[in-house]
Formats: structure tokens, sequence, C-alpha cells
């Protein structure tokens, strides 16, 4: 997709240096005059999003990171002196707290993206695992940063995840060892979640680095499915077109994000964590945070520990194999009948397992977690077999004739009139 | 020891939490009443304390709740910044003075008494924990700081999703509101024999509270108008709101100010965004090659 730079230095310095290192070059291919279909819809906005969440987060962490204090008896202070006495230290706070989770909207509306238009396939397999990669060490980074302001439920939730690698035979007790620092939940785990909390974020950099080299390799998916064949007629360079769009897109996912931090700031917390850590009283309920309730929900559904780990684990690692899973060749959802309502049905058993997972774990949710559990794999066994069968509806044949010809999913022969008619034909 | 220990605390806790504590120790979920919903200045996207208010609730919270709760994030100084109670700084100073805090050591090594400064923390009624447990029957007073926050309900579906648009978060003030009003004596009949230092209080979860009814009608005097009398009955309900309050604010010290910035970034996306659609569509009225956009 990349082919053949157009970038032409204009000064003599340019020539200077972009024959010593062509960076200016590079930025200009990729963000320039990299082209990207023309047909993209707003859910092709959520990478750009998500990148200015991720330096959104990393930014206010740093400075958050000047005024708090890792140590078990002055964490939950010292996040409250950012709250009180910090210039706009409560603005940073609630910033980052909140940042996580819009953070966590946006990459699931990413992800649901990937799987309704089949951005997974060939020859995306790579950057689509890569993107699995990224989910992970955002789930860890976001566990670890919740346990550092100290409070009930960073303390407990802290205590309850990490025992979960005790399942492990053999080694599941060292590692949990190991990640304490000690035989319970204390200083030395704070310490080291701080660490480690400063660090992933770094590491989801330079794995986002990577993604986004796949992406610019490869070239973007679009709605149709169908590749790209004239680059002429089919895409629009990056700049001004995409980059006039996402940021668009970008102020009103903003302003969703600053209607909770100025107004709604501890809507998606637990009240719970404004209370000091006390290893002696046991809260309730211990409920993690709305973004891993689905797997929290698959965790408790398997009545043994290990199964269950494992259940977690594996709800999260298939997402993997989907290349491979999906046996269709036809990428967008759109054509594919049988797909489609199997997808439908796959965001609506995410969002109850969601609703399992803060409920307690007692019947009757137990056995819906289980029932929900066996459908969310089932989605993936669907797509297998499904894909053998399946008839999918008549395509366009190339992004050009569904951009200028008809509504996606039209007859074939309408398609192709259309060709012909191209220039009049309605935009 | 450490090895059994170490078992104890990876199967107890590791077995228990995660999997069967959260069906057992609920307390008395079911026996939840959802504290009355009571009108409040500060909510709503324009909302602001009313100073009035935050000093009658102060009133009732340094004469009444401080003689058994700390408030060890306060500062006395706060009491005088903007967008709280908002005394003068010479009332602060005044009010400062009346404490007594341990200091030191001085340079001959000893510690010393001197009357307070308005940087100084609230000074605890209890030494610790152990001792503020000694002297209330065995319970620990929990800190009022960020108490306004730590107290909720479960909202439930679909409540919690109106909520966005309402903008309701006060579940915390109504609690404690609804705690101050909610003491019933004799319990109502069906109420298991009351222990020695439990207390029946319909709002508190399970019904029984270590506290003993904390405030009576008229206890505290509220600041007289012009014409002699408080503007405000002095009852347990309108003390329950004021003390209410002053936690919110004590709790979230920043809410006005938060709220006020909260508009003005609103207005400034708004506007900004409107831009950037127009210009989207302007960029997006003609493709690269001259061709109509779809």
């Amino acid at each position: 997709m990349s082919g053949h730079s157009s970038y032409t230095p204009k000064t003599g310095f340019e020539r200077w240096l972009d024959a010593r290192l062509p960076i200016v070059r590079l930025m200009h291919d990729s963000a320039v005059s990299y082209p990207v279909p023309r047909n993209l819809n707003y859910f092709w906005t959520f990478g750009g999003i998500l990148m200015f969440m991720l330096v959104a987060q990393i930014v206010t962490g740093i400075i958050l990171a000047m005024h708090y204090t890792p140590e078990s008896k002055m964490a939950f202070n010292s996040v409250e002196h950012i709250m009180r006495d910090v210039n706009y230290g409560w603005l940073l706070r609630y910033l980052h707290s909140n940042g996580a989770s819009m953070f966590f909207v946006a990459v699931y509306i990413h992800i649901f993206r990937g799987l309704y238009y089949g951005s997974y396939k060939a020859p995306r397999e790579v950057l689509w695992i890569l993107g699995v990669v990224i989910f992970l060490l955002m789930m860890a980074t976001a566990f670890m940063g919740y346990v550092l302001p100290w409070g009930q439920m960073s303390f407990w939730g802290a205590t309850v995840i990490t025992n979960l690698f005790s399942a492990l035979p053999v080694v599941g007790e060292t590692i949990v060892t190991f990640l304490w620092g000690g035989y319970s939940v204390d200083n030395p785990t704070l310490n080291r979640f701080f660490s480690l909390h400063y660090l992933l974020p770094f590491m989801i950099f330079g794995v986002v680095i990577l993604h986004v080299w796949a992406l610019h390799h490869v070239g973007q998916n679009n709605p149709t499915g169908v590749e790209v064949k004239n680059v002429q007629k089919e895409t629009v360079p990056f700049t001004p077109y995409a980059t006039i769009k996402d940021l668009f897109a970008m102020v009103c996912f903003i302003f969703v994000f600053s209607y909770f931090v100025f107004y709604q700031p501890n809507f998606m917390g637990h009240a719970d964590n404004y209370i000091p850590a006390n290893p002696a009283v046991t809260p309730a309920h211990i409920v993690p945070e709305w973004y891993f309730l689905p797997f929290y929900a698959i965790l408790r559904a398997i009545p043994d520990k290990l199964g269950g780990v494992i259940a977690m684990f594996a709800a999260i690692a298939v997402l993997a194999f989907l290349p491979w899973l999906d046996t269709s060749k036809v990428k967008s959802m759109t054509y594919r009948p049988v797909a489609k309502v199997m997808f439908w049905a796959f965001v609506f058993v995410c969002i109850i397992l969601g609703w399992l997972g803060a409920m307690p774990a007692e019947e009757p949710y137990v056995t819906y977690s289980q029932i929900f559990t066996a459908l969310y794999f089932g989605y993936f066994i669907g797509l297998f077999v499904i894909g053998l069968f399946e008839k999918p509806l008549a395509m366009p044949t190339s992004i050009a004739d569904s951009v200028l010809g008809a509504m996606p999913g039209g007859s074939g022969s309408r398609m192709a009139s259309a060709t012909a008619a191209e220039p009049h034909a309605k935009g | 020891m450490t090895l059994p220990s170490f078992r104890q605390a990876s199967l107890g806790l590791a077995a228990g939490l995660a999997f069967a504590a959260l069906a057992a120790p609920v307390q008395a979920a079911g026996e939840r009443v959802i504290p009355p919903a009571q009108s409040w200045s500060f909510s709503g996207p324009f909302g602001k304390f009313d100073r009035a208010q935050l000093q009658r609730g102060f009133k009732v919270v340094k004469e009444v709740c401080a003689n058994c709760h700390s408030m060890s994030l306060m500062r006395i100084r706060n009491l005088s910044q903007p967008g709280g109670p908002e005394f003068t700084p010479g009332q602060v100073t005044a009010l400062a003075a009346t404490y007594t805090v341990k200091d030191g050591p001085n340079e001959t090594g000893e510690m010393f008494d001197r009357p307070g400064r308005p940087a100084d923390a609230f000074p605890a009624p209890f030494a610790n924990e152990q001792a503020a447990r000694a002297a209330n029957g065995g319970a620990y007073p929990p800190d009022l700081s960020v108490l306004a926050k730590a107290r909720t309900y479960e909202r439930g579906f679909p409540r919690f999703v109106f909520d966005i648009f309402t903008q309701y978060q006060e579940q915390g003030p109504d609690y404690i509101h609804a705690l101050m009003v909610g003491y019933k004596d004799p319990p109502p009949a069906g109420t298991p024999e009351l222990l020695p230092g439990q207390y029946y209080n319909t709002y508190m979860p399970g019904h029984l509270i270590a506290m003993p009814q904390p405030i009576q009608d008229g206890q505290v005097e509220y600041p007289k108008g012009p014409d002699g009398k408080s503007p405000v009955p002095e009852t347990i309900d309108q003390y329950g709101k004021d003390v209410a309050a002053f936690m919110v604010w004590m709790a979230e010290p920043h809410l006005e100010a938060r709220k006020r910035t909260g508009l003005q970034v609103m207005l400034f996306l708004l506007v900004f965004g409107s831009l950037l659609y127009y210009t989207k569509k302007k960029v997006w009225s003609r493709m690269p090659d001259g061709s109509p956009a779809h």
C-alpha cells in the first residue's frame, strides 16, 4: 500500500537531512501522503483516539507520579494531597482515572469494529495480534494503576487477582510470592506495582509503533472489506482528509470524556476506594473495574479455580487465533448474513457477561455466567463452522464501485452499471 | 511458620474471596433501605455550595461530630479558601488558636504544646485508633475527610444509566442525612434484642449501628438573623443536611472550580467541534482527483 514515496525535500537542509536520516520523509509518508480508503466510516477514527488517550494517560500519569508516594501508609493520603493541595491536582487525577475508563471505551469500540469488518483477516493477522498484545498490556497497566490509591477496592482487588496465579500448578505459589514481594499484598506489592505501572505504558507505546507500522505496511481495511485496487480512485491522502476527520472525532470523544471528568468524575469508580486499605476488613462486594467485568464473570463461571483462570485467559487469547478460526474469505460482515447476526449476538453476550461480573457469585447468576461463557466461546466456534457453509451476499467488486455505485449490499448488476456511470453517479 | 501462613493466605483469601465469600457475608443486602434523595445546592452542572449552609455544617461538625470523629485530611486554613465555607482569614486564625497542637522537638529535644495555626491539620479527638475504640465501646468512628464519597448504595439498572444524564451522584450526602434522622428508639417490632452498644437505624445497612444518636433537636445553636431567630430550623433534619453538605465539601473541596471549569471546557469543545465539523465537510466535499465525495 505504501508504494513509492512522494516526499520531495524543498530546502537545502531537508535534502541534507534526508540523505542522512530520512525522518521527515518517514513522517510525510505516514501522516501526509499515506493513502486512506475513501469509504472509511467514523469507526475508523478510534485508532487515532486511542493514540491520543495513550499520550494523555502518559502525560497526566507522569505529573501525578511527581506528587504521589508509593508507600502503603502514605499512598492514600498522597492521592488526597493531589486532590486537595496540588494546583489542578483534582483535574490531573480525574483525567487520569476517567482516562483509563475512556481508554477502554475506545479500545472496545476499536476491537468490535475489527471484529465486524474482518480486519483481522489476511494480510492483517500480525497487525491484529499486536493489537491483542496491546490489549493485554493495557489490562495489566489498568489493574496495577487501580491498586495505587491504596483504597479498599485497590487492596482487595489486588489480593483476589494476584491470587489467581496461585492456581497454576508447580509455579503458582512462587509467582504469587514474587508478585506480592512477600506473603500477602503489602507495601512491597505497592512498590513493584507502581514501578510496573510506570513501565508498561512505554511498552504499550513500543507495541503501538509496531501496530501502526504493520498497519501502514498492509494498508487499512475498509467497510466493504474489499482491498484497495486503484490507489488513485479509491484512496485519499491522509492529510488533510483523515487528519481533519480524526480530529473532529477526537474532539467529540473528548467532549464525552470531559463530561465525566467535570460532572461525574466518580461515576465509573467505586465508592469503597475512598476508604483506606484495611487488610482486616473485607468489603461486602469485591468488584473489579467495569472494563474487566466480562472476564471476571468468565473467571467465576468455572467452579474450579484453575479452570476459571484458564477460561479467563483463554477468553482473551482466543482473539489472537481469530484470523485462523474465522474460515470465511469474506471480511466485512455486511455481506455475511449469518455471521452478522452472530456478531450482534456476541456483542449482547459480552454486555450480559459484564452485568454478571458485577453480580454476587450466587444463583442464578452462576448458571447464567456458565451459559454466557459457553456462548462467548461459541461465537468463535460458530465463525469456524459458519465460514464453511455461509453464502455471502453479492459484494462490490471494488471500493470505487461501492462508493460511487450504490448502497452496500446492493445487487451486483447495479454495481456493474454504476461503474460505467461513475463520474456522474451520486456521491 | 511462613509455609502455613502462606497456605492460609493463598487458600483462604483466593478461594474464599474470589468464589465463595461474595455470597456469604454480604451484610444484609436485602435489608438496605434506600435513603430518600434530598435537594442539594451543589448538585447538577451549575451546582455551588451554600456558604451559610457550609458554615452551619462546620459548627455542627465542630461541636458534635468532631468529639469522636477525626478529619485528618483537612487543614484549618481550608475553611477560608475559595469554594468552601469561606470564613474570613481572621476567623480561621482565631479558630486555629483555640486548638492546642503538639509540636517539636525543639532545640533541647523536647516536644511541646503550642496554639494551633491555620496551616495545621484538625487535631484528632483520639491519639490513635486503639484509644478511639476504647472510648467508643470497641467501635472506631471513621475519619470524616472523604466519607461523603465513600458511602453509596447500589443504584441498579436502569437508574445508573439515567444518572449519567441527570448527574445524580449525591448518594453519599443523602445517606449521611438519612442516617441522622434514621434512629428508632425503641426499634420496630421484630428487631432482635439489641446488644449493649448497638442502636437501631433505618438506613444503616443491616440496621445495627454502633454510633448512638449523635444529635438532638435544638442542640446546636445557629447564627441568628436580623429578627433574632435562626433563618433555618434547629432540627435534626436540618443539622443532617448541613453536616452532609459540609462533608461533601470536605471530600471534594474543589467541586465548584471543577464544575465551573467544566462549563468553560464544554463550551470550548462545542465551538471547536462545530468548526472542525464544517472544515471536515469542506475538505471532504472534493476528492483529490476532483470527483465529488460520496
